[in-house]
């Protein structure tokens, strides 16, 4: 049950094998990958700046109330920093459980405190060269439909 | 009373400064940062912006205290 922060390319399988058990008859993996547009503007790339000392802190709380609230197994999250291109994965989140249900609603519970809560920002690079950091109240403002991984 | 001050992403951007030693008179970590706003008139106020004292997410309204690390981070985008 970790969270880490990443700076090179995650490793799926790894990631899945750290919560392998057993007793589990369910796995669910969240994958955020980085999209080749955001607000209509097309994306060529993605800056991930990560405050370490805090993102590590309060991501392994968020792992830790996912295992309180929720009938899982293990968990943990892995998520990038630095320079990503398109179709790279920023964050993976996985969680295994003896049963489905607990696994994807504290699957769901950790990406969504991750997104909320780390000292993490992005920087979007734009096809017409322009980068700008993303500000998460105008991600809030464009809605669930599209405004999330 | 002397805190230093961090300040990441956008926020350092328009500090144009990553950090900075500040003696002021005291106050909540709000107030520091309406002081900031005073001395870097590039930085711009967030209501979504975060606050940490010691490595610590903390309240806007916290009193701070002498030799305190205070991190000004602006709203969250992980994921």
């Amino acid at each position: 049950m970790k969270f880490t922060v990443s700076n090179t390319a995650i490793d799926v399988a790894a990631a899945r094998k750290a919560v392998a058990d057993s007793s589990c008859g369910a796995l669910v993996v969240f994958e955020g990958w980085i999209r080749d547009h955001n607000e209509g503007r097309a994306v060529e790339r993605l800056e991930y700046e990560v405050y370490r000392p805090l993102a590590e802190k309060e991501g392994t709380k968020i792992i830790a109330e996912a295992c309180n609230r929720y009938a899982i197994s293990q968990a943990m999250c892995i998520h990038r920093e630095g320079l990503l291109e398109l179709s790279d994965i920023a964050v993976i989140v996985c969680v295994s459980s003896a049963h489905r249900g607990a696994a994807f609603d504290a699957c769901r519970y950790i990406i969504d405190e991750v997104k909320s809560r780390l000292p993490i920002w992005k920087k979007e690079h734009y096809a017409s060269g322009i980068a700008e950091w993303v500000n998460c109240a105008r991600c809030a403002a464009a809605g669930h439909a599209h405004g999330e991984h | 009373m002397k805190v230093t001050v961090q300040y990441f992403a956008l926020f350092r951007e328009q500090a144009g400064s990553a950090s900075e030693a500040i003696e002021w008179p005291g106050g909540t970590a709000a107030e520091l940062f309406v002081r900031m706003t005073e001395t870097h008139t590039a930085l711009v106020a967030e209501a979504a912006a975060l606050v940490a004292i010691n490595d610590e997410m903390a309240g806007w309204e916290t009193p701070l205290e002498e030799g305190d690390v205070v991190l000004f981070f602006p709203p969250v985008a992980g994921g």
